[in-house]
This record gives C-alpha cells, structure tokens and sequence, in this order.
C-alpha cells in the first residue's frame, strides 16, 4: 500500500540527536515536576492487621469509658411522667376529654394527684410532652411568617383592598394561607403553628405532710433560646409603645382565647417574645416531642427543690388531642450536661467499644494462628 | 440597489442551489465581469472564501446555546423539576431557590460554549482577513486584498512560503518547469514537498475558456476537471494541478492560479469534521445505573406517596397540624397522595446524580491532562507529546483485551536501510550494513564485490561502449524507477520547525563523519569520485542532495544507488539527470511515470536513454508483480533461465530475514506508444486509462535483480509486547507484508515463540480451509480434553493470509474461525488489505463482546484505527493520516506499554471508583430525607436547610470525589509496569461491576440509616426542634461521606489533605456563617444560630462520632479483610508465577 500512503519525510529528522543546539528548540517537552508526573510524595495506608487492630482496640478503650459515664450520667438524672391526657374514664381529666372541642371558651380544670418517690435536688424543668402531633409536616412547618414575628409592622398591615396595593404594602406572607388573615384583618401571629399553640395551663401544688398544699413557683422565662428571644422574636415598634395599640387592627389567631398581647403581664414577656409562644413556634423533629414549660428553681443549697412527697397538678384542660390519637403529658426532669435523661447514647458507645474490642481480639488471635504460617503479611509493615 | 421582485429573488436562490447541487460545475473567469453588481456575476451562486466556522451569533447566543444546551436529558430533568416546583400543590421548596442548580449548570455550560466560540471567531476573522494578491483588470496587476475578498473564478497569486487563500487551479508558475511545490502539513501532517505541475499555455488576462469541474468533495489526493477552450479543445486538469487551500507554497518564487473552491467549500474546510465522539464502555454501564436510580427514585416515591395515603386516612378528623390549602378545604387523600408523588421527586431529586455527568467530564480532562504531560510518553527525537483526539474514551484504554498491530512503522521504524541485494543471480550480503546498527539510511556501506566490480566496469565509460551492463542497469534503476524529488540542502524552506536547523547544520555535521566511515569500513576509495569540472553547479556536491520520497523504501533505494556512485541529481516531470560512478551526467528523458498503486503493486518509468536513444522501462515492484510479467531474459547472459529462479530463491532467503523484497525489471521498448495525452483530458475513464495503458506496457520485462530492504524493530518491542501478553491482551498483527516476513518479524518482536505451535492457514479454496479449521479445531479441543493438560496451556499460534481470511470471514465459517482464534494467543494475518483490517476487528469486536485497540501508522490502517474501540495512530514515517483518524497518537510503539498498563488502569479505575462513589454519595445523602418521610407522615419534609443542602452537594462534597477521580493511584506506576498482570483487573467486566454497584448502594443505605437513626434515637421524646435535629445529621453525613472516600483512596498526597481538610473547614465556615447571618432571610426555614448552639452541645459531637464510625465499620473491616486478601494472593507464587513478583510488588510499601 505504498500508493496510499505518504511519508512525513523528514530525512533529517534523526539528525537532531547530535545537532548542535537542538536542545532549545524542544518546547513541547512536558515539565518535569512531581505533580505533572504523578509522582507527588503520597502516603499509601495498607489496611493490614498491624494497622487496622490497633485502630479496633483504640476504638474500644476509648467508646467504653465514654459509654460508661454517658450511662451513669444519664441514670443520674430523675425524671418524672404523667399523662393527663384523659381519655381513660378512671383520668381524673376524663371529663374535661370528653366533650372538648377548639370551640369551647370556657375551660375546664382537671387535679391529678402524683407522688414523687425520689427528691429532686437541682433545677427541675417542667415540660409538657404530646405525642402524635406532627409538627414537622411540610404543610404546618411552613405556615408562618417569620418577618411578622420579627417585628416588621408592615406584616400587620391591613390587606388593601386592590390587589394592585396589595402587592406593595406587605401583609401577612402568603405561606401563613388559610391562617394569614380573617375578613380582610391580618391574623397577628398569622398561620398553622400559631393558630394550633399548646394553651393548657398547669400548676404544681406540693402536698405538705401537714396537710396544706402549697403552690411550687414556676419560672417562666428563660425557657426559650435567648437567640430566639432577642434576635428572631421582635414585638412590632409602631409609633406607640403600648402593645395593644401596635397591634391594633390584627386578629387573634382562631383558636386562641386571648390576642397575643395579653399573654402575660409582664412587658417582656408579652406579645410575640413571650417564651411559650416561642417554644411553640420552635417546631418539634419528631411527632413525639415534649417541650419546656416552666423551671422550678432551686431556692437554696440546703432544701431540695422537690422534697420528696405528695403532689398535685392542676391542669387548665384547653387543648383537644383526642381528635388525632395524640396524648399529653406532664414531665419533669432534673438535667444533666448531656440535657435529659437518654440512656441509648451510653448503652451504644458501650455497644460499639465491646463489638471492636471484641473484633480486635478475634482478628488478633486469627493473625497469630494464621500469620505466622505466612509471615511474610507483616513484611509489608 | 434595483429593485427585484421576490419571485426572481426567490428563483434565483433555486437557481443558486442548484448550481452548488449539480455534480458538474462550469466556471468561468471574473475579469470580464470587473465592477458589475452581484446579480450580474457569473460564479455568484458559490460561496465566497470567507469563512464562519462559529456555532453562535451574537444576538441569537442565549436561545441558540440553551436549545443546544436542552439536548441533554439530564439539562431535561432539572427543567423538569424546576417547573414541578412552580406548581403550588407540589412544590417542595421555594421555586426560585430551585431554580439555583440549574441555573449554575446552564450558566457554566454556556460560558465554556461562548469562550469557545469567541476563539473560533477570532481565528475566524484572523484568517479571514489574511493578505492575498487578487488580479484586477482595471488596475492590470495583482494587488492585495483580503482572504474573505478571494471569489471563485478570480486570479490569485501566491507566493513563496504564503499559505494558498483558496483552492486554485494553478495556470501559472516563476519556476520555468511550471511546477510549483507546496508543503501539505497543515492538511495531513506531510512534511514533504509535493510537486504540482501547472497548467500550460495560460495568461490570467487571456484566460476565456470554462473550468468544467467536480462538485466540491473532502478527498484531498483527487480532483477532475477539464478546461473548456474557446476552440471546444478540452485540456485536463487533476489534483496534479491543483493547489489547496492551506498548504504552503516551497521552493516556487510565486505562481498563479484560478480559484475553483472557495470558503467552505475547498478540500481542507471539508476535511475539517469536529472532533471525535465515542462513548466509552464505562459511560454505556453507567447510564444504565442511572437509569436503575431513577427506577430507585420512582420506587421511593411511590412509598412515599402511599405512605402519606395511608397516613392520612388512618386519621379520624382533621388535625390542627393539617393545613389546609387556601381555599380552606382539604384535598381527598388520594388527590394528595398524588402531588405527594411529585414533592418527593422534587425532595429526592439529588439521587438522580446530574452533577456525575459535569465531575465525569472534569475528570476526563484532568486525566488527559496527565497523560499528555507524561514525560515517558514524550518522544525527544521528534519533540512530541502524546496526543488525545477523542477526550471522553480514556477508561477505555484500562479495559483492553485485543490489540491489532500494523507491522511497518508501528513494530518496526519504517526507517528503511538497504541492506542485501541480488543483481543477475548473485548475491552480495553487504554485511556491514547488518553489523552497524545505528546506521541512518542515508548513509548505505557498499558491499566490497560489488563496489568493485561497479568501479570496473564504469571504468570503461559508458557512453563509449554501446554494450550495456546489467550491472549499470540494475543501478540505473534504482536511482531513475521512483518518483523521489531532489531538493537542495540550501535551498531555503523556510519553516517554524526546527527543520531549517538541520538542514543548515547537515553540511559540517554530516559530510565528514559519512566519508570517514565510508572509508574506513571498506578501506576503497570515496562513493562520489567525480571531477568537479562536469558539473555545471558547483551546489550540487554529491552531500547537499536530499531525497524527498513518498515512501521510505523508494528513498532507501535512491541512497542506495547514491552509495554506488549513481546519484540522482534532479528530477522534473519531464527528465532525470543521473551521475555515473565515472562522473558523467546523464539526462534522461521521462516520458511516462506509471505511479505505484496497490493493485498492480509495481511501478514504472519510461525514459529515453540519452547515448542509445532507446526508450528504456525500468520497473520495480513486489516480486509476484514483477515474476508473472518476466518476458526476454537478459541479452548475453549464459544461466539465462536459471536467473529468474536463482533470484527468487534469494527473495524467499531474504523474506526469512524479515527483509522487504522489491525486483528490478527493465525492459527496452522499441514500438510506438499507444500512449493518449488526449485521455487525460476524459473526466470519467481517466483512470481506467491510465491502467490500461500501464497494462501494456508491463510485459515481457527483463529481470535484473532484486533488493532487500531492512525495517528494523523499533525499540522495545519485545518487551512491550511481553508485558501486553503478560496482562491478559492478545496481540494481532495485521500487515500486508508476504508471510515469510511478518512471520520472521513475530518472532523477532517475541510474538512467536519457538515452543509455539505455529498454525499456517493459507488455502486456496473455501474446502480446504473448512477442512483446516475443522481439523484444527478438533485437535485444540483433543487437547484441552485431556486430562495431562488441564493445567498447561498450549501456545497456539496462528498465520492466515488474506486470501485465506477472506474465506475464513465468510458467514458460515465465521464462528468456527472465532473459535479458533479464542485459542490462539497471537495471530499473525498477512497480506491483507485495509478493508480486511478492519473487517477482522469489527468481527472480533462484535462476536467476542471484547474491547478493542488498533495501533498503526499508515494510510492503510486508517479503517482498522476507526473500526476498534480505540485506534491510536503512530506518527512516525507514513504520514498522518492513521494519526488523523486516531483517538490517540503515540510516536513510538513501546508507549503503549506505559500509557495502556498505567494510564489506561489508572483511569479506568479512578473514573469506576469515582462514578460508584459519586452513587454512593447522593444515595446515603438523599435516604437521610427518607428516612424522616417515616417520621413526619410523608410530607416531604426536610429536615435539613434547603441552602445547605444545595451547598452540601456543590461546595462541601463535590471537589474530593472529583480529586479522587483525577489522582488516586490505587497501585504505584513502578509496580503497574513490573506486574502487568495487574491490568487483568480492568478487563472483562472490571472494577465497575454490577455488584459493585449495588454493593456501594446497599453501604449507602446502611450508612445513611445508621446515620439517621442514631441522633433519632438520641432525641427520641425530647425537645429537639427540626432543624436542630438535622444539624448533627448533616455533620455527621458530612464526615461520613469524606471518611468512606478516605477509606476508598489508596494513597494520599498533600493535594488529597488540603481538599479533605478544606472540605470540612468550608463546610464548618459557610455553615456557620449562614447561620449566624440569616435571621429571616430564608423562610420558611430558619437556621439561624442552630450550629453554633449545637456546637456548645457535647451531645452534637458525641452523636457525630458515634454515627461515623457505626457507619463505616462495615467498610472498613471488609476493606481490611479485602486487602488482607489481596496480599495473601500476591503472596501466592503459583498466582503470579513468580516469587520475584512478589518482592517487586512489597517494594512500594516498604
């Protein structure tokens, strides 16, 4: 086939081996450098058994111990649960299930009586707990309008009446939709979170031995975030400082007895920055959640904070779970730097250290019968 | 401007169209229609010589490049779910968050696009606006216009060292043989001068004939065309006359020629096809796995959609933690369900991998950035890199099983050194050649016999005696039987390459070093003894000639004869002038070149002899060319019958040697000829004219003697062709050499070994050849079956010629020759043509199921290169075309050896552990959300930011994957040459498996619930709120991920823990930042302070060690177990055969 194929004719070309001067013409000659040569100093770990056992008994003594203390500590801490959902007919709360719908105004109060078997020594946080609620659905986790909660008054404007206004002037955001305002009046705070916020009231009573009952004081600040209370929850400033003007011209949200600036009394506690409406709006991970409600401060050094005894708790029956199977509950608990009581972090740390504790030794007594027939494994290290 | 009414506008398009239809065109000159508007200009309807290769215009850039963009399926999807979001019942996220990741994708793809688009407009308008001479009748010279001004039918001059503007009809030349000389490199990589003859009796001014010529075509070596004069005489014109656009004019002071083509429509602009495109056989697998995600993803969420069905109807009443939609009435179960479906495609829409696709092309180009900066692949002779045309296909080069070998100039140099010849029956062995071997084929060492017999002869001077010597004749041919052009060593060829270097430094370099040598190893006198006073131009010593051949073998001769005293002094069209050993010059008159074709496999020059005035045909060709065609014997010569046969027994010996064999034949032509000038001018027969013209005057010729031509092996061939053997590729070499040669250039190259059993398939008939491969067959399976053998293999070899392989590739005996062949560990197929080629490829190819390599260097392998999975072009002495047509080009064939046994492993198992992770990855990341659909009743929620999601795939995750694709070396380059059976672990179904893949999948399943269910279990009936529960998931995620990779990559450099590390600082970094600056900006999801307040947390910590390291225990014991495995094979000697093999792969590690 010479017809077809040609010769790049360079007669001279291998005259370049000794041509002088040759050399600095070669432009294309790739750069010699560990990076553009693959040749870059590496380190290549061999996962052979002089590594990987220590790495399974490292891994052991150090989970175990760690699992211990996260297991001590979490038995350390004394938790108390009552569920006052009331719909067993022997609940002191069964009446107040019963016939309970968002509609009614009129609330129904409802004591159970509980006895603390242990004292409590330190701060004891009360919480209330419900189950089957689910916070985390797109839907409801969506509904709200975090700029109205930020205190931005244009969110609790009245919705102009021509759409072509509207769109200018904010109302309450369109997420908050069908909770976002009632006959053209912006709900304050607007959406699904707010309308459906936990309302029971629950008071503690300690039941002296002497036969008087005395009320145990309940903390009411400092149970939200202090990001929360300070930064993401601002109360509207409008031109004047009084709440109920600034709030003049919104709604209550449906199912709330009261407008949002009566929820306390107290000014820095009221309004969007009280802390229950921010624990509420803080929306749970999973549909069985409990959230902080009070804490009981420990008065003095000498005095447990719950003496052990006799209590009652008085609930203000308010907030219907029976509809959806959910239940509620009363929980108090002490804390611990690991927060409540969980004792499946230590039980796993424990669990894992003795499952590679255990490896270790089984591949140890494997590398021993079975390397040295071929010692030459270990070359390699 | 007149006006034209639209129907005339419109017939005249129709016309235009059908002018630049018709397979005949009719040009004719421009100078009389000087200054006329366009509608009056003849050669209006061809396009002009502008050019506009730009895929974009200005204006239309943005919904060209996105209908462009849309193509992609995967562009497809995303649009898909952008708008899947805008629908207010699905929508998942805010839509115009959603519109983030598209965006970024189109936006980069579009500014690479415009990038390159802006550089071919540049070099666009840089041509376009380069300078040319154009006639101009009023101004009655050439004067300088631009490229794009250049139309078809104008005159244009080109001069010296210029690139030609346009494809010209070339009328005119300054040099006074009207041949013009131009350098083809930019076209096909040619270096050599090829001559052009112009057209004769032709005046631009005067030029009033039509060009009758041939619809444009890509073929470069072919051009009909006749020029219609006045007087209805009809000249031919053919490619010898035609000078194309882009080469550039040598050694012609200037020339002028008729534009026939212009702009897109000349032979390079039609040559210029984009760049290749292959898929790659891990890209075929993989798509398939993205199409198992997507049925993954479907499966997901129909779980979901059904999950969420059967949560909503389990529930009494309405929950106030329903929202109802803005019209206040909740939907039927099943309507929602239904957009359910829809929100969890959006939800999970990252486990359909789409940024694979963008890291998988990143990838590629690094590793093609590695390869090419190789300095072992990089050739210093010829300052050459290893190129890469196709970018998408290098894994495939890990996952070779056959490779197809061209014979010359790929095993061997194609640097042709004359090294035995055969002159009337006598053999002269010329040793000396055989023991240099760094010998050059310039310099020919004279046998001592026959350099004085020659001198004895010549003594008496030829032109007294009239009795002619075979001899003489023998050399005469040699130096006058080629179409070899004579440039001077001084004349300037002015060229950017080094070349002029060289040519300059030639004279003192190599003029002494060559006459020493001659001198001492023959210890005769010097080669060129001629008195000076002969020759007329005192230039021409003998040592400033240089040949330029179209094939080295014709050059190899031509130096050859030089040795001997005969030199080739000039060569025009029309003549040849030849110095005798005595000093006298010859001219002979050239009246026919009959050229080489692979048909007739011989050519012939007829010349008139200047003393004897006898019209003389020298012949040379392959030796059955030339024995079938042996007429009259030589006059005065005794053993005349013998000579004939005495020469072929001197062939065969030769052939055996590995040599080229080429016989010598003359004879002397008395009748007149029937040679036609007038033929040439028919468009259609032209060829079949010519042949049969060379038909006639092939006979009766008169043996003279014969040559062998060595090629030598090139460098490293044995050993490459060991290692390739070693990993598993079987080795063909397909060439068209007799199968003497190619059989003793396979065991020179080790493919044959001595113990082998060597099968010699050469069959006349369809019979027989069934018989053999019957026979063959049986006894291979004879073989196997007995039990003596079960452990040994049998060499088998196998040699079919390609009259044979013709039979052998019929359909019915096809499957029993592929059976054969699977046993055979090398085939050697000889005299086979370029259409067997790659014919024998695409039938191994398709019926093995097997990747394929094609490697080889000419014009002839060009099918071959194209047919295989991969074709890689040698740049070596044939030109470029195998090059052209190549997806790599190498300049030696031992950089096979590094660039298949290490690039090749290395980027395919890079880019297969790569593409698995990138699975994994999006796997494990999307079943976190999954598995929280379980806990908020399949409402798709996510429990993580939407942002950090985005940014978790774009920023925190996407640069180690890409890393670990462009630099992991899973087993060091030292160890990948020194036990090439690593490169078995490629091939077949390789490290990308489908267990494999579903392996990862399983892991990422595990790991994300592992991940996912330790901090639920943690936070079980606690106050955590949503995001806070995701923060220590993602973290923990996070960690995971790069801890699997780290697991994966087998060596690390300082590159691999600064994007580790880094990647985890940018995740802490950005995160942190987000949270602690966006209060309100991103509703309905709120991070803010969320990590910060978990990093106060010794829980969050706690939580993301203890998922981390459940998560990846599994992987790390089977990995340890694995690679324990691993070693305990390696140190196996009956595994690797060798005890040695062992040592060599601990090396590394120690």
């Amino acid at each position: 086939m010479m017809a077809s194929s040609y010769s790049a004719k360079d007669e001279d070309g291998h005259i370049t081996v000794s041509g002088p001067g040759g050399g600095t013409l070669r432009n294309k000659k790739p750069e010699n450098t560990a990076f553009k040569q693959q040749r870059l100093p590496a380190w290549q770990p061999i996962l052979t058994a002089g590594t990987v056992l220590p790495a399974f008994f490292i891994i052991g003594l150090i989970f175990i111990p760690i699992g211990i203390g996260l297991y001590v500590t979490s038995n350390n801490i004394k938790e108390f649960e009552i569920d006052y959902t009331g719909d067993d007919t022997s609940s002191p709360c069964y009446n107040c299930a019963k016939n309970f719908s968002w509609n009614n105004t009129k609330s129904c109060t409802c004591t159970i009586p509980f006895q603390l078997d242990q004292p409590y020594e330190s701060n004891v946080f009360m919480y209330y707990g419900l189950s089957n609620f689910y916070q985390n659905h797109r839907r409801y986790v969506k509904s709200r309008d975090d700029s109205q909660l930020n205190g931005n008054i244009d969110s609790l404007k009245v919705g102009a009446s021509s759409p072509m206004a509207s769109r200018k002037k904010k109302k309450p955001s369109k997420e908050c939709e069908p909770y976002a305002s009632i006959d053209n009046k912006p709900i304050a705070p607007c959406g699904a979170i707010a309308n459906s916020m936990f309302n029971d009231t629950l008071k503690l009573f300690y039941n002296d031995p002497n036969g008087t009952s005395v009320p145990i004081p309940l903390t009411s600040t400092g149970i939200a975030w202090w990001t929360d209370k300070h930064v993401k929850f601002r109360n509207p400033v409008g031109t004047n400082s009084n709440l109920t003007a600034v709030f003049q011209g919104t709604v209550k949200p449906v199912n709330w007895h009261r407008p949002v600036y009566e929820l306390d009394t107290d000014p820095e506690n009221n309004g969007f920055i009280n802390e229950d409406f921010i624990v509420w709006m803080r929306t749970a991970a999973l549909p069985t959640f409990r959230k902080l409600y009070r804490i009981i401060q420990k008065k003095n050094n000498m005095a447990p904070t719950l003496p052990r005894g006799n209590y009652t708790l008085v609930v203000d029956y308010n907030y219907p779970v029976r509809s959806f199977e959910g239940r509620k509950r009363m929980i108090l608990s002490t804390i611990s730097w690991m927060g409540g009581k969980n004792p499946f972090l230590g039980i796993a740390y424990i669990t894992v250290g003795s499952v590679c504790f255990f490896l270790g030794v089984v591949l140890l007594v494997i590398h021993h019968k079975y390397g040295n027939r071929n010692n030459s494994a270990n070359i390699s290290n | 401007m007149t006006w034209r009414s639209p129907l005339a506008l419109v017939r005249d398009a129709l016309r235009g169209q059908r002018a630049r239809e018709n397979e005949l065109r009719s040009l004719e000159s421009n100078l009389p229609y000087e200054g006329l508007e366009k509608g009056k200009q003849p050669n209006r309807y061809f396009p002009s010589n502008a050019i506009k290769t730009t895929k974009y215009s200005l204006l239309f850039f943005i919904p060209m490049n996105l209908y462009e963009q849309f193509h992609r399926l995967a562009n497809l999807y995303f649009v898909g779910l952008v708008i899947l979001n805008f629908i207010p019942e699905v929508n998942a996220f805010q839509p115009e968050i959603a519109l983030i990741p598209i965006c970024v994708i189109l936006s980069l793809t579009a500014m690479k696009d415009a990038w390159e688009d802006f550089r071919r407009y540049q070099s666009d308008r840089k041509l376009n606006n380069m300078p040319c001479f154009i006639y101009s009748r009023k101004e009655k010279q050439f004067v300088e216009r631009h490229w794009k001004d250049v139309r078809v039918g104008d005159f244009v001059k080109v001069v010296c060292n210029e690139i030609i503007p346009a494809d010209l009809l070339l009328l005119y030349t300054s040099d006074p043989n009207g041949v013009c000389h131009i350098e083809t490199a930019n076209l096909d990589g040619e270096t050599n001068l090829k001559q052009r003859t112009a057209h004769p009796e032709f005046e631009p001014e005067s030029f009033n004939g039509i060009l009758v010529c041939e619809k444009p075509n890509n073929n470069l070596n072919h051009f009909k065309g006749y020029v219609e004069k006045p007087d209805k005489q009809k000249v031919g014109a053919g490619i010898e006359s035609l000078l194309l656009r882009g080469c550039t004019v040598r050694n012609t002071d200037h020339a002028v020629g008729f534009v026939v083509y212009a702009g897109r429509e000349t032979k390079s602009m039609l040559n210029n096809s984009g760049p290749r495109y292959k898929r790659s056989k891990l890209e075929r697998r993989l798509n398939i796995d993205v199409l198992f995600c997507v049925i993954l993803l479907f499966t997901m969420c129909l779980i979901g959609a059904l999950g969420h069905y059967l949560w909503l109807n389990a529930m009494p009443v309405v929950p106030p933690y329903l929202v109802p939609p803005t019209s206040g009435q909740l939907d039927r179960p099943s309507l929602t369900s239904f957009y359910m479906f829809f929100t969890m495609i959006i939800l999970l829409q990252i486990l359909i991998p789409i940024s694979l696709y963008v890291s998988i092309e990143l990838v590629k180009i690094g590793q093609i950035f590695f390869i090419t900066n190789d300095i072992d692949l990089y050739d210093e002779e010829t300052d050459s890199r290893i190129q890469c045309k196709a970018l998408n296909i290098t894994e495939d080069l890990g996952q070779i099983e056959y490779i197809f070998s061209d014979k010359t100039g790929t095993l061997t140099e194609n640097k042709m050194v004359f090294r035995r010849c055969s002159i009337m029956g006598t053999e002269y062995p010329h040793k000396e050649n055989a023991i240099n071997l760094l010998i050059k084929e310039t310099e020919v060492v004279p046998d001592g016999k026959l350099f004085q017999k020659i001198s004895r002869t010549s003594s008496g001077s030829l032109s007294h005696s009239q009795k002619t010597d075979a001899y003489l004749d023998f050399f005469l041919a040699l130096a006058i039987c080629n179409t070899v052009v004579v440039s001077m060593a001084t004349t300037k060829r002015r060229r950017v390459s080094r070349h002029r270097t060289f040519t300059e430094d030639s004279e003192e370099n190599f003029q002494p070093s060559g006459q020493t040598e001659g001198v001492d190893t023959t210890g005769l006198q010097p080669c060129s003894p001629h008195p000076p006073s002969l020759s007329d131009e005192p230039a021409l010593t003998s040592d400033n000639l240089r040949y330029e051949a179209e094939s080295p073998d014709e050059a190899a001769l031509v130096y050859a004869a030089k040795a001997y005293g005969f030199t080739l002094l000039s060569r025009t069209p029309d003549s040849v002038s030849v110095r005798l050993p005595s000093g006298e010059v010859l001219d002979f008159e050239v009246l026919d070149t009959l050229t080489f074709d692979s048909n007739r496999k011989r050519m012939s020059v007829l010349v008139r002899h200047p003393i004897t005035k006898e019209y003389v045909l020298y012949t040379k060709g392959a030796d059955f060319a030339i024995m079938e065609l042996l007429g009259t014997p030589y006059p005065g010569n005794g053993n005349k019958k013998n000579i004939a046969t005495v020469t072929q027994r001197h062939l065969d010996c030769y052939a055996k040697e590995g040599l080229r064999t080429l016989c010598i034949a003359k004879k002397v032509q008395n009748h007149t000829l029937s040679y036609l000038p007038n033929a040439m001018a028919a468009i259609e027969n032209r060829e079949r004219l010519v042949m049969d013209t060379a038909v006639q005057l092939e006979k009766n010729l008169t043996l003279l003697g014969a040559t062998g031509i060595e090629d030598r092996l090139q460098e490293n061939v044995p050993d490459t062709i060991q290692a390739l053997r070693e990993a598993g590729i079987k080795v063909w070499v397909l060439t068209g050499d007799k199968p003497e040669t190619a059989v003793n250039i396979g065991y020179a190259c080790g493919l044959l070994e001595d113990e082998d059993l060597v099968i010699n398939m050469g069959c006349k008939d369809k019979i027989t050849c069934t018989n053999i491969l019957d026979c063959t067959l049986e006894e291979v399976r004879r073989y196997n079956a007995d039990p003596r053998n079960v452990d040994t293999t049998q060499n088998m070899s196998l040699v079919i010629d390609g009259l044979t392989l013709d039979k052998a590739l019929s359909p019915d005996l096809l499957d029993r020759f592929v059976a054969l062949v699977k046993h055979c560990r090398a085939v050697l197929c000889c005299r086979v043509t370029p259409l067997q080629k790659s014919r024998v490829v695409k039938v191994i190819r398709e019926k093995l199921k097997v990747m394929t390599l094609a490697v080889g260097d000419g014009a002839n392998d060009v099918n071959m290169i194209q047919a295989a999975d991969i074709g890689i072009g040698i740049s070596g002495q044939e030109g470029m075309q195998a090059v052209m047509a190549s997806d790599f080009a190498i300049s030696h064939f031992k950089h096979l050896k590094k660039l298949l046994l290490v690039h090749g492993h290395w980027c395919y198992t890079r880019l297969a552990n790569m593409i698995i992770y990138f699975f994994y990855k999006n796997v494990a990341y999307v079943n976190l959300l999954f598995w929280y659909q379980f806990f908020c009743g399949f409402s798709a929620t996510a429990m993580i930011d939407y942002w950090l999601m985005i940014f978790f795939n774009l920023f925190f995750t996407s640069v180690p994957p890409i890393m670990f694709g462009l630099m992991d070396k899973d087993i060091s380059a030292e160890m990948l040459l020194g036990v090439p059976e690593l490169y078995k672990t490629g091939q077949g179904e390789g490290d990308y498996r489908f267990t494999t893949f579903w392996v990862s999948i399983l892991d990422a399943f595990y790991q994300s619930l592992v991940c996912f269910f330790v901090p639920y279990f943690v936070y079980q009936d606690s106050d955590i709120d949503m995001f806070t529960f995701g923060t220590p998931m993602n973290t923990s995620a996070l960690f995971i991920i790069l801890m699997h990779l780290s697991i994966e990559i087998k060596s690390w450099t300082v590159v691999h823990w600064i994007i580790m590390l880094g990647s985890v600082a940018l995740y802490f970094i950005v995160t942190l930042a987000y949270s602690a600056v966006c209060v309100t900006c991103n509703p309905p999801s709120n991070p803010y302070w969320i990590l910060q307040s978990q990093m106060e947390d010794p829980m969050f910590y706690l939580i993301c060690i203890l998922s981390t390291v459940v998560a990846l225990l599994p992987r790390y014991r089977v990995c340890h177990s694995l690679s324990s495995v691993g070693l305990k094979i390696f140190n196996c000697p009956e595994f690797w055969g060798s005890r040695q093999c062992y040592f060599s792969l601990m090396l590394p590690f120690s």
